[in-house]
């Protein structure tokens, strides 16, 4: 498939942002049993205003794959069937969710809804972020099974982009939250710093584990299935046009097998090695660059990561574009 | 239920791409505006195009077959480009079986078009909305044309009648009797997609000569004269009629 680079920031953009909040409510969960020192509104505050810019560009950057913005509101008709629909409505949700939990804090209303007894403060916004955690993870699911339920994309089509695409974006929003922790949190970076490493660690693993899975496919799609005749020894002599159109350049990344090959590497290295080494050196060192240098290329990586993914999905409708002449 | 669909008889098929022709003449003027055709006689052509024919080799060569295949929008009895469209843009109809797209509700995000593993789809790069073949459904149902001429713009300019229109569930129609006989396929079945659009494989072709086809049968004299020779030198009627 084309890469589309609206595409590319839209799913990374909003991964940080959700992997950001559940990495702010997990540390005030933690808080609120006192395994975690508790912090200020102001933590959560621009926490929360972070990860809703991180949502809202990606929002603005899925605009720009649309050839009619303009009518967008209709693509949350059709939530029935479509996952492309059901993103359309949760990602809204989810910006709401947290820009309300933000706000909560903000206002500083502690209110004690089921009354849960803390020392900490009232029980209201963590039911508010109980509620934005649950859309955060529907959002997730939505976002790769847009991809995930095209059947004969076989490079897609497979639990693994669901698993991915949470542990991905949670990874950037924890490795984000460690370097915002040691700006305004410095208590929590060592909390949010390990689970930014386990989490990188556990998407690495899941990560190669498609990897291996797309070496190994099977096309089911053949030439023969293509157009229905059984002879193995068939070569395409045309397909019917000598210019370019719509098909031959939606469907192929086009770029070189070289540079196609060394951006699978290049992923690896700044989307998991790298920052797991920055973020290790930087909590030892305790060193805000490079904390901040973590996320930066981690974020880098995962553009390119997300690159590939799109580049390395082959359409059956290629086999229908193979020779110009 | 009806379903109306092409059959395309590939043995029939001569490559000319008359269809493709005639199905961009047609809709090009049609209610949905024109289809783009951007730098035609220039370095980078492009457009969209409904229809293609393309050509494909089949053995190796000297013993090869020229296949030329037509391919347009399948109409799939289930098809994947309809759940997936966020805004109800495309749709199958009810009534025909004719998968469609509403031009205006369409927002141009493509997703159809990876959903159809057949490439069948095209976005207009003027209009930014999707565009697929329709079976000319202008056509088929306008009754100021005479009942012979409601049919695909492609089917009527077939030269070799490659192509048959009608509906394919009901079991009496010429379309359904031939996909019976002449054992019609439908493309990647692999993805269950059912596609509505049948395709007639091709089939050996035999000649038997008999031997009094060698002898003029019906040559009275019972004997082969010797063709009549073009005298070189003098002159013929054409020398005074060519222009």
């Amino acid at each position: 498939m084309h890469p589309a680079f609206s595409v590319i920031f839209l799913t990374t953009l909003i991964g940080v942002g959700q992997g950001l909040f559940l990495a702010l409510y997990t540390g005030e969960s933690y808080a609120v049993v006192e395994l975690l020192p508790a912090q200020s509104q102001d933590f959560y505050v621009w926490g929360s205003v972070i990860a809703v810019a991180f949502l809202i560009g990606g929002l603005i950057a899925s605009v720009f794959h649309l050839g009619h913005p303009e009518r967008a509101w209709r693509a949350a008709t059709c939530w029935r069937t479509s996952w492309l629909s059901r993103e359309v409505i949760v990602l809204p949700t989810v910006i709401g969710a947290i820009s309300v939990y933000g706000g909560l804090h903000a206002l500083g209303w502690d209110l004690s809804i089921i009354g849960i007894e803390t020392k900490v403060r009232g029980d209201l916004t963590l039911l508010i972020g109980l509620g934005g955690v649950l859309a955060t993870f529907l959002l997730f699911i939505c976002t790769a099974m847009i991809y995930a339920c095209i059947k004969f994309l076989q490079e897609w089509s497979t639990p693994l982009t669901v698993i991915n695409y949470t542990l991905l974006g949670t990874a950037s929003g924890f490795t984000l939250a460690t370097a915002f922790a040691s700006y305004q949190a410095p208590d929590l970076v060592n909390f949010y710093g390990g689970w930014a490493i386990v989490i990188t660690v556990t998407a690495f693993i899941t990560r190669i584990a498609s990897l291996i899975r797309n070496a190994r496919i099977r096309a089911k799609s053949s030439l023969q299935t293509a157009i229905g005749v059984r002879d193995t020894r068939i070569k395409q002599r045309s397909m019917g046009f000598m210019g370019g159109s719509f098909n031959t350049r939606d469907f192929f990344h086009g770029a070189s097998m070289l540079v196609f090959r060394s951006i699978k590497w290049i992923f690896l290295a700044l989307t998991f090695v790298l920052p797991v080494i920055l973020l290790s050196a930087g909590m030892a060192t305790a060193s805000m660059t490079m904390l901040i240098a973590a996320f930066v290329v981690q974020y880098i990586g995962l553009i390119a990561e997300r690159w590939f993914f799109f580049a390395q999905a082959n359409h059956p409708q290629n086999l229908y574009y193979q020779t110009v002449g | 239920m009806t379903q109306l669909a092409l059959v395309i008889d590939l043995n029939v098929c001569v490559g000319c791409h008359a269809c493709v022709t005639s199905c961009k003449e047609w809709n090009t003027s049609g209610p949905a505006g024109f289809m783009s055709d951007d730098n035609p006689y220039d370095k980078d052509p492009t457009g969209t195009f409904f229809n293609r024919v393309q050509t494909y080799e089949v053995g190796v060569y000297p013993n090869t077959e020229t296949v030329h295949f037509p391919k347009s929008c399948l109409h799939c009895e289930d098809p994947p480009c309809v759940p997936v469209c966020p805004t109800g843009a495309s749709y199958k109809r009810e009534e025909d079986g004719i998968v469609l797209v509403d031009y205006d509700k369409c927002i141009g995000c493509k997703y159809c078009s990876w959903a159809c593993p057949y490439g069948a789809r095209e976005i207009d790069e003027h209009q930014k909305v999707m565009k697929k073949c329709t079976l000319c459904v202008d056509r088929i149902y306008d009754e100021n044309l005479p009942e012979s001429e409601r049919k695909p713009a492609c089917v009527l300019a077939c030269p070799t009648s490659a192509r048959l229109f009608g509906d394919v569930h009901d079991p009496d129609s010429v379309v359904s009797q031939t996909i019976r006989e002449e054992a019609g396929y439908q493309l990647m079945p692999e993805w269950g997609t059912h596609p509505a659009n049948h395709y007639l494989p091709r089939r050996k072709q035999k000649i038997h000569i008999h031997e009094d086809e060698l002898i003029r049968a019906d040559n009275p004299l019972k004997k082969e004269g010797e063709r009549p020779k073009v005298d070189e030198e003098g002159h013929t009627l054409d020398d005074v009629m060519s222009w």
